[in-house]
């Protein structure tokens, strides 16, 4: 029984970290109907932020609580600065084209952050780990945790529950549901859609800077860590349906708990879980779990 | 219609000048005094780039400036290699073997160069060999740690001035036996690919060889670069080990150091890492004490006291105002031998710049002093260098402000490396036949 | 429409004929260029021809309003294959290798060719990749088949003959080029054909297509196996000149450079794909020559300006069919 608590506490920590990385991405897809494959590179752009803002806090010698605050504020600044910046430049020329060739602009996109990354920051690892401390242990049964892995998963909630109310209870959130049901008839009735675009851009830049923002304590943030997280996001927002906040929980959740049960049961098979599910949810559920009724067009 | 195939035609004719004309171009090579062109292969970017990639071209950079002046100390002390000043190229490593078999050719073909020491990853290393062989070009393998290259292949232009990754996990075997390590049930976390993979067996072999009793427990291998250890670290944890064995390295390493410290991992298990000394300047105060740790060989803080070790240790500390890694001290050892072998070459041809053969002959079977120790290339036909190594066991100090490691125990390289005639799997298999000088 | 018998060779002879001289013309001229190149530029080329065949796939399933993110499991298939064949049964002749890459990576294909066919745009995509990542798994893990280090290859040989020294390069850009150019032609008449009209249609409408009675379904399946085929024979030419495989050749990062080609050249020219993988990698190994510490940024930069400026590929440069 102690085994199962533990991998449901573990497939728990990791869904919820992986919630947070993967909400931005599946908003993206579905306002802009872009898979953005930049998407790592703006997580690890969130945690060189915060690592330099929790510096910065450190030597203007503020509180250690307010390094959160200060991850926080990274985060917004990375959306403020680049979403903008990359919405404008590059793919607003690109809207209306297929689909698959915004994919490749956003994989340029992430070509080139990652070089500017480097050239910004350097290639030195940064630590953040201040903040990992905060919440002190937790034990359960013989296992000790971190508090803050828990504490990622209040964010999670905390994170889910704000944008699905900002999405489906206020007024610009009805406004962003009419534009990713269909663009034009929105666009008809008067909805400025290219500031739409630029809100939930900005948006899901700023919830894969505050992935990467709080992930900055557990790691060492260097060159390189944009990459295991795509792959994983993917999966994520494949499995729950593009566009879906509910789809990205039961994504983050499904591959959370078939991860952990891999690396508690049968390690080997670990590698393989999480394009294993992928690939069977795909084939049964096309759509992904929560698929969206789409009229065809003749 | 007619006036569409003209066009047509025309415009297959050009793209085909256009690339000959390419080609043409960049054949041209700048005529200027003669130099020593040598090629540098290691990562600038990606995972391995902070590491291992960027210490290493850090440590050629300043080296080959000190060389180009003349001012190491003997026998190294000619300036460049045999009056000949040194030209280096740098490659970055990142992007695949198959983009390595290309950058490669490029190298030797567009670019001219003599030599090209290169790659960290086993994956180029076993990728780039036969072609520079087929080439009939000189490559030197500064790095890579899989002992598939002069086991499974013969060459005659490759070489290998490091040894390869058997002695890391033997030694750390070794070392656990004579300090007495508790060591009836072990866990092992490693990623999964080959150096893991590699690593894992090797220590497991070893420990049925010097610990016959001790039970294996948890196996785990997560992706390489997961960064994410959570789930893994309860497995560990969950399965109580006496001994808990990680080739981990990099990126990946640090994270693993700081998300199982905080729970207790380091406090309940000896932890041993094969490699992990390069992540010690950088974690500081997180790495937890007591920790038995490896360099691949007699690094770092490990490295041997010698006038050379000296030496190199200023020039590299001056510098980056970091204390040299294993990375770097692989990378000198490799251009100190090769400087020897092109300058023993131009004594026996006359004092030209020597060509691929007489590389090959000068460098097989020679042997030179290197910070690290003696290097000996004597296996592989000559081609495959051993050497000795070291492990010790981690202490923050906290008036240097640094982590210090004490306990060193140094190992000969016959101690913890194959003879010429055995395959490391099968040596440690049989239980190390012919190992000498083992403390 | 609903009638239609297939003819594949619907096209006039005369323009049949002429693109086939113009192909041959193309191939001499390359192989006598060729002999005078210096030997990274010949094998340069080599590889972009291996890869071109992979996008020329991907133009095939694109013309149908399709892209596949997955096609460097095809490639990988083709690649091991043709390393297998020639490391464990002895198997050494280049020609019977490419072929034999080719049909191994098809047969691979031909059970997940009807589930293919049910999805569309960006699911149709992620499906393929998620296939060319669980292969990447199994490669990885399969120990004999060398794990994530992969395994080299010997020298194949041609026709019965060992290949000299000094010439592998050459015989083997040789080769590649003539399997390259053949299957190029081959696709071309198969692009003209009334199957290749089809497809073209159900990328504008595929609703209508079906209305009108052309099996939609079945003609994707197809596109996906002869794609396949393509990229199968792609990996084992890339693989045995380069001498080495492994498992990356299945990550998605290898699919979308082969994706990327295809955009590149376009899906109305065959020969602009080839221009378009020698251009990618030309601009890699200058970049890689030029910018060691950013080479990244450099080829993102030229992807965006070519995405930005030729948004019909090089192909539209030279050819006009029309918009669709």
């Amino acid at each position: 029984m102690a085994a199962a608590l533990t991998i449901l506490i573990d497939g728990l920590t990791y869904a919820s970290w992986l919630f947070i990385v993967a909400l931005g991405l599946t908003l993206v897809f579905g306002v802009l109907k872009i898979l953005n494959m930049a998407h790592g590179s703006f997580y690890a752009i969130g945690a060189y932020m915060a690592a330099s803002f929790v510096s910065w806090g450190a030597a203007l010698k503020w509180a250690p609580g307010f390094t959160l605050v200060a991850m926080l504020l990274a985060a917004v600044a990375v959306a403020v600065i680049l979403a903008p910046l990359t919405e404008r430049s590059l793919l607003r020329s690109f809207y209306g084209r297929d689909e698959v060739l915004l994919v490749l602009v956003t994989y340029a996109m992430f070509l080139i952050l990652e070089d500017a990354t480097k050239l910004i920051w350097g290639a030195t690892p940064f630590y953040v780990s201040e903040p990992y401390a905060l919440f002190g242990n937790i034990d359960i049964g013989t296992q000790s945790y971190v508090g803050y892995d828990f504490a990622m998963f209040g964010l999670a909630v905390l994170v889910g529950l704000a944008v699905w109310w900002g999405l489906n209870r206020t007024r610009q959130g009805k406004i962003v549901l009419a534009v990713i049901h269909s663009p034009e008839v929105a666009s008809s009735m008067g909805v400025n859609v290219s500031k739409v675009y630029m809100l939930a851009f900005t948006i899901g830049v700023f919830l894969a800077a505050l992935g990467g923002a709080f992930t900055a304590p557990m790691i060492s943030v260097q060159p390189g860590i944009s990459v295991g997280v795509i792959i994983v996001s993917f999966a994520v927002v494949i499995i729950g349906g593009l566009g879906s906040i509910e789809g990205a929980a039961i994504g983050a959740l499904t591959v959370g708990l078939a991860r952990s049960m891999a690396v508690h049961l049968a390690p080997v098979a670990e590698l393989f879980s999480v394009y294993l599910v992928m690939a069977v949810v795909l084939a049964f559920r096309p759509e992904g779990l929560f698929q969206r009724i789409q009229a065809r067009k003749i | 219609m007619k006036q569409n195939v003209w066009i047509q035609t025309g415009r297959h004719i050009l793209a085909s000048t256009a690339v000959t004309a390419v080609a043409a171009l960049s054949g041209t090579s700048a005529q200027a005094q003669e130099t020593f062109k040598v090629g540098i292969v290691s990562f600038l970017s990606g995972q391995a780039a902070d590491s291992f990639g960027i210490p290493a071209v850090n440590g050629a950079k300043v080296l080959v400036e000190a060389f180009n002046k003349g001012a190491a100390p003997a026998p190294y002390n000619k300036v460049g290699f045999g009056g000949l000043k040194i030209e280096p190229i740098y490659v970055d490593e990142n992007g695949g073997a198959t983009k390595q078999v290309q950058e490669l050719r490029n190298l030797y073909d567009r670019d001219k160069v003599d030599v090209v020491v290169g790659y960290v990853g086993s994956g180029d290393c076993l990728a780039v060999a036969p072609v520079a062989e087929e080439m009939k070009k000189f490559l030197i393998l500064y790095d890579c740690g899989t002992p598939r290259i002069f086991e499974d292949g013969k060459y005659n232009y490759v070489f290998r001035t490091a040894s390869h990754a058997t002695m890391d996990n033997v030694a750390l075997a070794r070392y656990m036996k004579a300090k007495n390590v508790k060591t009836e049930t072990f866990n092992m976390i490693n990623q999964d690919y080959a150096w893991g993979i590699d690593s894992k067996k090797d220590f497991a072999w070893s420990l049925e060889k010097l610990f016959p009793n001790a039970k294996a427990g948890e196996d785990q291998l997560p992706k390489f670069g997961a960064g994410q250890y959570g789930t893994e670290i309860s497995a560990l944890m969950g399965k109580q080990a006496d001994v808990t064995h990680s080739s981990l390295w990099g990126g990946d390493l640090q994270a693993f150091i700081l998300q199982a410290a905080p729970r207790g991992l380091f406090k309940r298990t000896q932890v041993v890492f094969s490699a992990a000394d390069h992540v010690l300047p950088g974690l500081g105060d997180k790495m937890p004490d007591g920790v038995i740790l490896g360099a691949r060989g007699a690094y770092g803080l490990m490295s041997p006291k010698s006038a050379l070790n000296d030496w190199w240790w200023d020039l590299y500390s001056k510098a980056y105002n970091v204390y040299p890694v294993q990375a770097p001290y692989r990378m000198v050892q490799s251009l100190l031998g090769l400087k020897l072998a092109v300058e023993k070459a131009m004594a026996a041809n006359g004092g030209k710049k020597p060509n691929a053969e007489q590389l090959a002959a000068a460098l097989a079977n020679s042997e030179w002093d290197s910070p690290a120790g003696k290097i000996r290339m004597a296996l592989g036909n000559g081609h495959q260098a051993m050497q000795e190594t070291a492990i010790g066991r981690t202490r923050y100090d906290a008036s240097k402000k640094m982590v210090v490691l004490d306990d060193i125990m140094r190992f000969p390289a016959e101690c913890v490396n194959p003879p010429a005639n055995m395959k490391s799997e099968d040596w440690i298999k049989a239980g190390f036949p012919g190992a000498k000088g083992c403390p | 429409m609903a009638a239609t018998t297939s003819t594949p060779l619907a096209p006039a002879p005369a323009s049949l004929q002429r693109t086939i001289f113009l192909g041959l013309g193309a191939f001499a001229v390359l192989c006598i260029a060729g002999w005078f190149m210096p030997k990274w530029f010949t094998f340069l080329l080599t590889m972009a021809a291996a890869n071109g065949l992979v996008s020329l796939g991907i133009v095939g399933l694109m013309r149908g309003g399709l892209v596949p993110f997955g096609q460097g499991m095809m490639f990988a298939v083709g690649g091991y294959s043709a390393a297998l064949l020639a490391n464990k049964l002895g198997v050494t002749d280049a020609l019977v290798l490419a072929l034999a890459g080719g049909l191994i990576a098809m047969l691979v294909s031909l059970p997940f060719a009807p589930l293919l066919s049910r999805y569309r745009g960006i699911f149709f995509a992620m499906l393929t990749l998620a296939l060319s990542m669980v292969t990447y798994g199994l490669l990885m893990k399969l120990e004999w088949l060398g794990g994530s280090d992969g395994f080299n290859l010997s020298r194949p040989t041609l026709l019965g003959m060992k290949l000299p020294d000094a010439t592998s390069g050459y015989v083997m850009y040789v080769l590649t080029l003539f399997v390259a150019t053949v299957l190029a032609l081959i696709a071309r008449m198969v692009f003209d054909s009334t199957r290749g009209l089809m497809t073209l249609a159900m990328r504008d409408n595929e609703l209508r297509v079906e209305y009108l009675g052309g099996p939609v379904r079945q003609a994707i399946a197809l596109n996906f196996v002869l794609a396949a085929f393509a990229g199968g024979t792609g990996g084992a030419l890339g693989v045995m000149s380069l001498g080495h495989v492994e498992p990356s050749f299945s990550f998605w990062t290898t699919s979308g450079e082969f994706v990327f080609v295809a955009i590149l050249g376009g899906w109305q020219s065959v020969s602009a794909v080839f221009v378009a993988s020698m251009v990618l990698e030309v601009v890699r190994s200058f970049s890689g020559s030029y910018f060691p510490n950013s080479w990244q940024l450099a080829l993102g930069l030229f992807l965006l300006v070519i995405i930005r400026f030729l948004p019909n590929g090089i192909g539209s440069l030279w050819s006009h069919k029309g918009h669709s």
